[in-house]
């Protein structure tokens, strides 16, 4: 089965709630630039049923450029972390289909 | 940012639809992703990331109050990799920050 993109869930705002095509579009858009930009001002995000996506500051460390094996450290930097909620992770879990690629 | 914080902020900004009409395309989107990696098939969003299954494969476990080892069937949990935007507009959020107050570790 193909990936899940913001067509298809734009496709099953218009066909499950009758939002029109535009109007579908734009939230999902919306969806997806808001989570971003809560993010971007450090604030945490929540989605309950679903999971948190979480910030973390990473201290410099050492690092290598892998083609040459020069020395080069990695800079300070600020990650976005995923952490699935419960009810995410039974249903998860309990895949057993062929192994996804 | 809460989930009916993100409903109120994508409503603000679609003001030709309800708060009520916003609540249930969130609450499907999030369903539609759910279902989606329950099925084992995985996401994309450009610009945003992709979340995909990772295997843990079987081990010994122990049950924590009476030491009693216990077998654990393999399983998937859910993965998701941050893509170059997000990671580009946190980081750089995250720079800027430093400036003013010091990098902080949390």
């Amino acid at each position: 089965m193909s990936a899940l993109t913001k067509a298809q869930m734009a496709d099953r705002l218009f066909e499950e709630l009758g939002l029109n095509k535009r109007e579908a579009k734009e939230i999902v858009e919306l969806f997806f630039e808001e989570v971003r930009a809560a993010l971007e001002r450090g604030d945490q995000v929540k989605l309950s049923g679903f999971g948190n996506f979480d910030l973390r500051e990473k201290g410099e460390r050492p690092g290598r450029n892998p083609k040459t094996g020069e020395e080069i450290p990695i800079t300070a930097r600020r990650v976005v972390t995923f952490r699935p909620g419960q009810k995410l992770k039974t249903r998860v879990e309990a895949y057993a289909g062929p192994r996804p690629e | 940012m809460t989930k009916s914080e993100l409903i109120e902020r994508i409503a603000a900004r679609q003001a030709q639809l309800l708060a009520k009409d916003v609540e249930l395309a969130v609450k499907t989107i999030m369903e539609h992703m759910s279902q989606t990696l329950a099925q084992g098939s995985r996401i994309e969003i450009r610009g945003f990331g992709s979340f995909s299954l990772h295997y843990r494969a079987p081990r010994i476990g122990r049950n924590p109050k009476t030491g009693e080892s216990v077998g654990l069937a393999g399983k998937y949990v859910p993965h998701f990799k941050p893509g170059k935007d997000l990671r580009d507009r946190v980081n750089g959020a995250a720079t800027d920050a430093a400036h003013h107050d010091g990098a902080q570790d949390r």
